[in-house]
C-alpha cells in the first residue's frame, strides 16, 4: 500500500524473477483498487450522458445498454430546454456567483490587509468575531434574514440570493494569513514614495495575492453555484432560481420520470463548473490545497 | 567491515547521463572520499552503493558479495543523510532504535495493538533499549534520549542520525554531506568527530562532500568526481601536488590555484610571457599549455640563485587580504588576457608591499605543473643545462 | 518647536493615520458582519423563545419552552440520530477511504493527474443534479445497480425506500460527493513528508508497505488527517441537499435529518420559535465540531 508512497523507489532493481512477479502483481492491485474506485466515482457521469441520448423505450427497459440503439439526443435535450429555462438557471448561477465573488472580495481584501498590517483599536476584537464567524453555517442566520428579507418585499431577487454570503469571514481569514507573509520593507518603500494605503491594498498588495484569491474564488464559486439551501427558502419564482434549485423545479415539474430529459437537464446544468474544473484542473486542486490546509 | 567494489556503474536519468561507467574499489576499513561540484554524480553514487537509487549498468559488491539485488536494509549499509531524515515525531530513543525494531522484531511484534500479545516483546524491547543506551553513551546523547528532533541543535541532531546509523553495526558507513546543513565552527569540530569516529569503528566509510577541505583533511583517499566520471583517485596529498587535470587542480586547494597560459617553445621549453622557462616538457614546439602555480609556491622578490630553478615576473599588488596568520595577496598582471595571480603571504613578507605598487614575484618551477590543451597534467624535466634565472617581465 | 518635538508630532499623526486605516478598511466586513451574522443571532435567541410564527403578528415569550419541546420531541431526537449515524458512516468511508486513494494516487507517475480528475470530479458537480441521476441508477427496476445485482442473482434493492436501507444509500453518496476533495488534502499532506525520510527508514528495513505506512506515512498525517475528520463531520453533520430531493425524510422517517427538519418547521410549516431553538440545538454540534478543529489545528505544530 504504502510502497506507492515512495515516488521513486526501488524502480527497476535488477531482481530475481520471483520478486519482479510480486511487484507486478502490487503494481496490478494498485490499479485495480484505483480504476474500481474510478467506476464508481465516473457511473453518475456516464450514466448521465448515456441515458441522455436515449429514447424512452430504450430507458424502460431493465436490460442495461451502454449506448442506445437509437440516438434520441436531440429530442431529449430540446425537450428539457424547452420545458425549462435552463440556460436561465445558468445565468442564474453565474450572475450569482460573480456578485457574491465580487463583493466578498472588495469587503475581504481591505479587511485582511487592515488585520494583517495595519495597527488600530479593536484589531483583535475583529479577528476574534472572524474565527467566531467561521464557526458558523449559513444555516444559522438563515431564518433572521428570511424574516428581514421578507419584511423588506426583497425575496426572489438576485440581492435576497447574495446577501448572506456577502461577507466572508473565511475569504478574511485565508487572505490575512497570505498578507502576513508580504514583506513589511515593500509597504515601508511605498509609504516612503507616497503610495496612498487605498494604493497599497488594491495595486501592491493585492496582485502578489493572486494564488490565494484564484484559490479562494474557485472555493466561493463551487460552494455558490452548487448551493440548495438558501435559495429553496428565498425563491419561489423558477426565473430567478440558480441551477441546483432550477433541476429541483424541473425534477418536481410535469417531467415525471422522464429519464431522459431529466438527464439532459441534469447534463446542462453540471456541465459549466465541470467543464472549467477540466481547463484549470491545477487550479481547482491547488484551490482546495490551499484553503483546506492553510 | 567490508570491501566495496564499484564495476563500470552507469546511471542516466531520462537523457542525461549522470554516471558514465564507474570503477572503483574501496578497501576495508577505508575512509573514501568522494568530492566534486554539484551534479558531478557523487550523491547518485553513493544513492546506488546504497540501493536507494537502481544503476543502469554495472554492478556493487559489498564484501565480495553482489548486492544489486538486495535491498538498502539488506545490504549492511547505514548512512547519514544530509537532512538528517531524523523521524520527527520519534524521541531521539526511538529515532535510534528503528533500526533494531525493524531487524529484531517480527511483523507481528511491530504492529500496534497486535504487538501487546507478544510475550518475548520485552524482552527484545530490553535488549534494544541496552544497545541504544550504548550508542547514545558513545555519542553524549544520553541526557537528549528523550527529546524530539525539532528540540535539538543542528550538531546534537547530526549525533543522533550517526547514532542511528552505528546502532545496526554496518560493515559500510554512508554519508552524504552531512555536514553541509551545520554552522563553519560546528563542521570544523564535527569533522574531526567523524575522524576519530572512523578511527575507533574501524569499519569502512564512503563520505560524498562538495568541500575540498572536507575531503582533504578526513580521508584516506579522496576520488574526485566531474561530468559522471572519476578523474583522480589517490590519497588527500596525490591529489594536491600531483593533480591529473586542471579540473583536479582547480578544485583542490583554497586559495585556487594559479592558472597562466604559457607555450612550448624548442626543446619542449615551457615558455611564460614569451620567455622560456627551466622546465621542458614532451609537447611539440608551439603548442598552447597552461601552467599551474600554487599561492604558496610563490613569492615576493628576485630568486635567490642556488635555490633550484626558479622564475620571476613581476605584478602589480590589487588587495591584501588579512586572514589574522597570514595574508592573500591578489595581483594583477598585464597581457592581452589581464588576469590575475594569487599568492599566501606571512604577515611580515605582506607588509613590505603597498597596494599597487609593482612587485616581482617569484615562484619555484620544481612545484609548478604544466598542463596541455585538453587539461591533463604533462610531465615536466629540467630542460636547462645549467640553473637559470629566468626574468620575465610581465608588467610594461 | 524643535525637531523632537516635531518628530514626535509627526509619528503620532502617522500613528493616528495608520489606525484611521485600518478602521476604515474593517468597516464594511464588520458592518456586513453584524448585519449578517450578530444581528441575526440575537434575533435568532430572542425568537427561540417566543412561540413566534412567520407571519403572525405577535408572540408571546415563552422561556426555555421550545428547548424543553425540542429535546422530547421523538421526531427531533429520531433526526438527531440519524445525523449522527450518517456522519458515523461517511466520516470513515470519506477519510480512509480519501488516505487509501490519495496514498495509491500519490505513487503513481503517469497516472496520477487522470485519477486526480476522476476523483474530484463529483466535487465540482452539482450535487442536486447528480442526485437525480443517482436516484435513476439506484431504480429497482429501471437503474443498472439493480441490474447488475439481478444478474449476480441477488434479489433487487429499493435502495431509497427501504427503510433498513435508505440512510446507509444516502451515506454512500455523500462519500462520492466528498471523497476527491478529501484526497486532494491528504495528497498535500503526503507531498509535504519529506523523501528522505522514506529512504532512511528504507535503509533502516522499515522497507515493507505497512512499516514504512506505520513508521512514517502515518504518524507524520497526522496533522492533515486530523483536519480531514473534523471537516468531513461538519460537511456530513450539514447533510440537506440529498435529503430534500431524494427521500424527504423518508421512508418512513428513516432520512429525516436535523437541518432538514429545521427547514421544514422554519420555512415549511413556519413554526419560527421552535425553528429558531433547533437551530441553537444544530449550532450546539457544529460548534463542538469547530472547536475540535480549533484545537487540531493548533496541534499542527506539535514537532
Amino acid at each position: 500500500m504504502a510502497e506507492t508512497a515512495l515516488p521513486s523507489g526501488a524502480a527497476a532493481r535488477p531482481v530475481p524473477a520471483g520478486a519482479m512477479a510480486a511487484r507486478l502483481l502490487s503494481l496490478v492491485a494498485v490499479h485495480a483498487v484505483l480504476v474500481a474506485g474510478a467506476v464508481f466515482m465516473l457511473l453518475p457521469f456516464v450514466w448521465m450522458l448515456i441515458t441522455s441520448v436515449k429514447p424512452p423505450a430504450e430507458i424502460f427497459t431493465a436490460q442495461i445498454s451502454l449506448w442506445p440503439k437509437n440516438f434520441y439526443g436531440v429530442e431529449n435535450y430540446t425537450f428539457a430546454l424547452s420545458q425549462a429555462p435552463l440556460l436561465r438557471f445558468a445565468l442564474n448561477g453565474l450572475i450569482l456567483c460573480f456578485g457574491i465573488l465580487a463583493v466578498q472580495l472588495l469587503v475581504a481584501i481591505p479587511c485582511a490587509y487592515a488585520l494583517a498590517k495595519l495597527n488600530f483599536p479593536g484589531r483583535n476584537v475583529v479577528f476574534v468575531l472572524v474565527l467566531l464567524g467561521l464557526c458558523i453555517p449559513v444555516q444559522v442566520p438563515a431564518m433572521p434574514l428570511y424574516i428581514a428579507l421578507a419584511e423588506l418585499g426583497l425575496l426572489n431577487t438576485y440581492f435576497s440570493m447574495m446577501a448572506p454570503f456577502f461577507l466572508s469571514v473565511f475569504a478574511i481569514f485565508l487572505l490575512r494569513q497570505f498578507f502576513r507573509s508580504f514583506p513589511d520593507d515593500i509597504i515601508h518603500a511605498a509609504r516612503l514614495d507616497g503610495v496612498s494605503e487605498f494604493e497599497i491594498v488594491w495595486r501592491i498588495v493585492t496582485p502578489s495575492a493572486w494564488p490565494a484569491i484564484a484559490a479562494f474564488s474557485v472555493f466561493s464559486a463551487v460552494a455558490h453555484w452548487n448551493d440548495l439551501y438558501w435559495p429553496l427558502i428565498v425563491i419561489s419564482d423558477a426565473k430567478m432560481a440558480p441551477p441546483p434549485l432550477g433541476m429541483m423545479f424541473f425534477a418536481d415539474a410535469e417531467t415525471g420520470s422522464n429519464y431522459g430529459a431529466l438527464t439532459a437537464a441534469a447534463t446542462v446544468l453540471t456541465a459549466p463548473l465541470v467543464i472549467a474544473f477540466l481547463i484549470a484542473r491545477r487550479r481547482f486542486i491547488d484551490g482546495v490545497t490551499m484553503t483546506g490546509v492553510k | 567491515m567490508a570491501t566495496v567494489g564499484l564495476q563500470s556503474i552507469a546511471k542516466s536519468f531520462g537523457a542525461t547521463k549522470v554516471l558514465g561507467g564507474v570503477d572503483l574499489s574501496i578497501a576495508d576499513g577505508e575512509f573514501l572520499t568522494l568530492v566534486g561540484p554539484s551534479g558531478c554524480g557523487k550523491s547518485t553514487l553513493i544513492r546506488i552503493i546504497a540501493g536507494l537509487e537502481t544503476q543502469d549498468s554495472g554492478s556493487v559488491a559489498i564484501g565480495g558479495l553482489g548486492v544489486d539485488h538486495m535491498r538498502p536494509h539488506e545490504r549492511r549499509v547505514a548512512m547519514v543523510f544530509q537532512s538528517y531524515a531524523l523521524y520527527p515525531h520519534m524521541s531521539v530513543r526511538s529515532n535510534i532504535a528503528v533500526p533494531l525494531t525493524m531487524s529484531r522484531m517480527t511483523m507481528r511484534q511491530r504492529l500496534p495493538l497486535v504487538r501487546l500479545m507478544s510475550r518475548s516483546r520485552r524482552e527484545i524491547m530490553r535488549g534494544i533499549d541496552a544497545d541504544v543506551a550504548a550508542v547514545a553513551a558513545q555519542l553524549q546523547l544520553e541526557h537528549l534520549l528523550d527529546r524530539r528532533p525539532a528540540q535539538l541543535s543542528g550538531g546534537q541532531r547530526q549525533r543522533v542520525a550517526l547514532g542511528r546509523a552505528m546502532v545496526r553495526n554496518p560493515d559500510v558507513f554512508l554519508m552524504d554531506e552531512p555536514l553541509s546543513n551545520l554552522d563553519a565552527k560546528l563542521r570544523v569540530h564535527m569533522r574531526t568527530e567523524l575522524a576519530e569516529l572512523h578511527k575507533r569503528l574501524g569499519v569502512t566509510f564512503i563520505y560524498v562532500t562538495h568541500d575540498q577541505i572536507e575531503a582533504m583533511t578526513m580521508s584516506d583517499r579522496v576520488a574526485m568526481m566531474d561530468a559522471g566520471e572519476i578523474l583522480q583517485l589517490g590519497k588527500p596529498s596525490e591529489l594536491y601536488d600531483l593533480p591529473a587535470s586542471i579540473k583536479v587542480a582547480q578544485f583542490i586547494g583554497s586559495p585556487a590555484i594559479n592558472l597562466l597560459p604559457a607555450t612550448v617553445g624548442p626543446g619542449g621549453r615551457v615558455e611564460l610571457f614569451g620567455r622560456p622557462l627551466a622546465r621542458a616538457v614532451e609537447e611539440p614546439a608551439g603548442s598552447a599549455v597552461t601552467l599551474g602555480i600554487r599561492a604558496e609556491a610563490l613569492s615576493i622578490g628576485q630568486a635567490d640563485p642556488g635555490h633550484g630553478a626558479r622564475a620571476s615576473f613581476s605584478a602589480r599588488l590589487r588587495r591584501k587580504e588579512n586572514l589574522g596568520s597570514e595574508f592573500i595577496l591578489h595581483f594583477d598582471l598585464a597581457g592581452p588576457d589581464a588576469s590575475g595571480v594569487t599568492m599566501r603571504a606571512t604577515p611580515a613578507s605582506a607588509a613590505l608591499v603597498q597596494e599597487s605598487s609593482e612587485v616581482t614575484l617569484t615562484f619555484d618551477e620544481g612545484l609548478c605543473h604544466v598542463f596541455n590543451s585538453a587539461g591533463r597534467r604533462l610531465e615536466a624535466r629540467d630542460g636547462s643545462s645549467r640553473n637559470t634565472i629566468v626574468s620575465l617581465k610581465a608588467w610594461p | 518647536m524643535t525637531a523632537v518635538a516635531q518628530g514626535a508630532a509627526r509619528s503620532r499623526r502617522r500613528r493616528w493615520i495608520e489606525q484611521a486605516t485600518g478602521l476604515g478598511f474593517a468597516l464594511p466586513a464588520l458592518a456586513l458582519l453584524f448585519l449578517t451574522i450578530l444581528l441575526p443571532l440575537a434575533v435568532l435567541l430572542y425568537l427561540s423563545m417566543t412561540n413566534y410564527e412567520f407571519g403572525a403578528i405577535s408572540a408571546d415569550w415563552v422561556g426555555l419552552a421550545n428547548f424543553q419541546k425540542a429535546l422530547g420531541d421523538p421526531i427531533i431526537r429520531r433526526s438527531v440520530v440519524n445525523t449522527l449515524v450518517y456522519v458515523a458512516v461517511v466520516v470513515p468511508g470519506g477519510v480512509f477511504g480519501a488516505l487509501l486513494i490519495a496514498i495509491l494516487v500519490h505513487g503513481r507517475r503517469r497516472t496520477r493527474s487522470f485519477y486526480e480528475v476522476i476523483y474530484f470530479l463529483p466535487v465540482t458537480s452539482t450535487l442536486i443534479a447528480m442526485a437525480t441521476v443517482w436516484q435513476f441508477l439506484l431504480h429497482p427496476a429501471l437503474g443498472p445497480v439493480n441490474a447488475v445485482l439481478r444478474s449476480l442473482g441477488f434479489g433487487q434493492i429499493a435502495f431509497l425506500s427501504e427503510p433498513t436501507t435508505a440512510l446507509p444509500t444516502l451515506a454512500v453518496i455523500g462519500i462520492w460527493q466528498l471523497l476527491g476533495f478529501n484526497m486532494i488534502l491528504f495528497l498535500a499532506g503526503l507531498s509535504a513528508i519529506p523523501r528522505d525520510l522514506y529512504e532512511a527508514a528504507e535503509i533502516d528495513g522499515a522497507s515493507n508497505p505497512i512499516d514504512r505506512f506505520l513508521t512514517i506515512t502515518w504518524p507524520l498525517l497526522g496533522p492533515t488527517t486530523m483536519f480531514v475528520i473534523v471537516t468531513t463531520m461538519i460537511t456530513a453533520f450539514k447533510i440537506f441537499d440529498t435529503v430534500a430531493v431524494m427521500t424527504r425524510g423518508g421512508p418512513m422517517g428513516t432520512t429525516e435529518v436535523l437541518l432538514y427538519n429545521i427547514y421544514l418547521e422554519g420555512f415549511q410549516y413556519f413554526h419560527t420559535g421552535y425553528a429558531a431553538a433547533l437551530t441553537f440545538i444544530f449550532l450546539a454540534f457544529i460548534l463542538v465540531f469547530s472547536v475540535a478543529q480549533t484545537f487540531t489545528l493548533d496541534k499542527k505544530v506539535h514537532y
